[in-house]
């Protein structure tokens, strides 16, 4: 209590927090901000420095453009629904099955998270590549002479993979809320006459929405930018928005075009986040 | 009556509750149950008659929820069978029962409206619309939550939780109810009328077998028609709800069960006399109590509870023993005195008292009535 009177009552009334904006702020602005503008300004000016809309029109209407859109959306949405049904299966499982080790193996696949993506893309081809071990396999056993096994090699070769990626980052939020399901509920039911299919439609999914949102839209937004699986894998024909950004900026330097087709990108992220954070927000409530 | 559109076959007849005398008995035969090498239900054998409310109580831990969830079908026994009415549902699932459960914390669905909690177990057995609507009425009428239909449970009070996770459990006509600790979420003057409510609800649906499970002896008391005392996973006693009361089998039920005084005496007679009251010495005192076949030389205790012992005798409060005063609480309409009789704390409980209270420290005369009394052989155990 004596201590009290010592403070010097005048610098406790001043509000010190306010200067601690600015480092942060100004990190943000050299490092995101700055380049974003520049990439915005590169996309709307010609190269004599004029706003022009023009080019921007035209890359929208071109087809490399709307290929790569149509193979991002596919694959995005493809592989988030993929990993809403693996997640939902394994998470279903992880929690309401008890078996010994179930919780090592929900571990495990937390650590997944951890890893690079590039390393199952190496994995599969390892595995289903055309000199993997499974087509060599088939190929002793049957006297083949080319590879029978192709799908890695294709949209469908992506989707598999950032599935095998991302599906933990459905299944994390999906034990979570799992978990927070009152096991009084679930007998509550089974004791009226509910079989186990009823019980997870009607009492396990309704309190999983916001996590199914949550970890639909994260995924979404990570395979809508994935760029390393995609490059790894190298399926001809196979173009996705950031390996078109990629391939327009450094093989074909053609800055304008990249940073248009960035812009897009970004927008699309964008939005996808504020998906996200909205249904983050929402299981956080 | 009509036969309800149900598809399960585990769903009495749509009245059948309402009718006396229709509900199912529950037999435990020899049930067991262990987790692991850690036996926690000791084999037992205990019916619970058509209509009849069982209560079983005990300390915690003492098995009843393990008990009851073996009824429910949550808790495989180790051994043993469990039947309800004709059915053996030992290898049955829970769904296939055709029980009501309600627990402590309500588990009522948190995204669904009182309405379609208390359908979902018709809806679960496909019974049809009109049947679900005329029964979600019917269930939230009797336990007076008509005006809440629509409500969310979050916008409930624990109460209004409690009757319509009841009226979830009736909803769907169960063959038996089962009820673990329902009310012991709920603060002290809800829980005295939702047990006054439970009452008439059973009076209201006389044909309904109840267990009751409960650590709590005023809500076994009020409701129970038998009680089953629980004690380390065995059946300390079983019985009618008064007999138990008035007649104990055991120190621990007369201690559980209104928490008896007990005092260690030795018989110096048998039963004698048109009451069969025996004569037992505690000390330099003689007494006289309800005897229970005790030969002269033997070595009980005398059960008297502290609402029967008084400080004035007449010529019905014919015992006497003397103990000195350690402790007085007064609680308005009721004084708790307690007192050292030959080194046994005994407990009084008095409506009324002489107008000058003794002194703490002081020795003091008790006074009680053969009748009261009873004579309760010691545990084997403890
Ligand atoms: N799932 C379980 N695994 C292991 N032990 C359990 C489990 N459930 C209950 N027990 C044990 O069984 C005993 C009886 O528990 P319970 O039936 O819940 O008692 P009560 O309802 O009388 O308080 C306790 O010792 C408890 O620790
Ligand atoms: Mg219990």
């Amino acid at each position: 209590m004596a201590d009290a009177a010592v403070l010097p009552a005048p610098i406790a009334k001043k509000v010190p927090g306010r200067f601690w904006i600015v480092p942060p702020a100004a990190l943000l602005a050299l490092l995101f901000f700055y380049p974003l503008v520049l990439i915005v300004q590169q996309a709307f000016m010609d190269d004599s420095g004029m706003a022009n809309v023009g080019e921007f029109v035209r890359v929208l209407h071109a087809r490399f453009f709307l290929n790569a859109l149509i193979n991002t959306i596919t694959i995005s949405v493809a592989a988030t629904a993929g990993c809403l049904i693996v997640g939902l299966v394994l998470g279903l499982i992880l929690a309401f099955v008890p078996f010994p080790g179930s919780g090592v193996i929900a571990r495990l696949i937390d650590t997944f998270i951890a890893l690079p993506t590039f390393l199952v893309t190496l994995a599969f081809t390892f595995l289903y590549g055309s000199a993997g071990m499974l087509n060599a396999g088939l190929m002793e056993a049957f006297s083949l002479q080319a590879p029978p096994v192709n799908f890695l090699y294709s949209t469908w070769g992506v989707v598999l993979a950032e599935v095998t990626v991302y599906s933990p980052f459905v299944l994390r939020p999906l034990l979570a809320a799992f978990s927070l399901v009152d096991r009084g509920q679930i007998e509550a039911a089974s004791v009226l006459g509910a079989r186990p299919f009823r019980i997870v439609r009607q009492v396990i999914l309704p309190a999983a929405v916001p996590a199914l949102i949550a970890g639909g839209s994260l995924c979404l937004l990570l395979t809508v930018n994935e760029f390393g699986i995609v490059l790894f894998i190298g399926a001809k024909g196979v173009i996705t928005l950031p390996l078109l950004i990629y391939s327009k900026a450094i093989q074909e330097s053609a800055y304008q075009v990249a940073c248009i087709i960035a812009v897009i990108n970004i927008a699309l992220s964008l939005g996808l986040f504020g998906l996200y954070r909205f249904a983050a927000g929402r299981l956080g409530a | 009556m009509s036969v309800p559109a149900f598809t399960g076959s585990n769903v009495m007849d749509v009245d059948a509750a309402k009718i006396r005398g229709a509900g199912s008995n529950v037999h435990f035969d020899k049930v067991s149950v262990a987790y692991g090498a850690h036996v926690v239900l000791h084999p037992l054998t205990l019916d619970i008659a058509p209509g009849e409310i069982l209560a079983m109580i005990g300390p915690s831990g003492s098995g009843k929820t393990t008990a009851l969830r073996a009824v429910a079908g949550f808790v495989r026994p180790a051994s043993g069978r469990i039947r309800i009415g004709a059915t053996d549902v030992t290898d049955l699932p829970p769904y296939e029962r055709g029980l009501g459960m309600v627990v402590q914390n309500y588990a009522l669905f948190p995204h669904m409206r009182v309405e379609d909690n208390v359908a979902f177990g018709l809806r679960a057995q496909g019974a049809d619309k009109a049947l679900i609507g005329e029964r979600v009425k019917d269930s939230l009428a009797t336990v007076g939550m008509s005006g809440f239909a629509k409500r969310y449970p979050r916008e409930l009070s624990g109460g209004q939780q409690q009757r319509v996770a009841i009226a979830r459990a009736l909803a769907v006509r169960p063959r038996v109810l089962l009820l673990d600790e329902p009310l012991s979420a709920l603060d002290a003057q809800i829980r005295r009328n939702m047990v006054e409510e439970i009452a008439k609800l059973h009076r209201d649906l006389p044909g309904l077998t109840i267990l009751y499970v409960t650590h709590d002896q005023t809500e076994a008391l009020t409701l129970a028609d038998k009680i089953a005392i629980m004690r380390d996973g065995r059946v300390s006693s079983h019985g009618p709800t008064a007999e138990l009361y008035r007649r104990p089998p055991n120190r621990f039920t007369a201690e559980f069960l209104g928490r008896a005084n007990l005092l260690p005496v030795t018989v110096t007679e048998g039963a004698t006399g048109p009451k069969g009251f025996a004569k037992a010495k505690l000390g330099d005192a003689l007494l006289a109590g309800a005897a229970r076949g005790e030969k002269p030389g033997d070595k009980t205790l005398l059960c008297i509870r502290p609402q029967h012992l008084s400080l004035t005798g007449d010529e019905e409060h014919t015992n006497r023993i003397v103990g000195t005063l350690k402790e007085v609480h007064w609680q308005g309409e009721l004084t708790h005195l307690v007192l050292d009789v030959d080194g046994t704390p005994v407990r009084v409980s008095a409506t009324r008292l002489p107008v000058s209270l003794p002194e703490r420290g002081s020795v003091v005369p008790l006074f009680f009535a053969p009748g009261d009394t009873s004579l309760v052989p010691e545990d084997a155990r403890g």
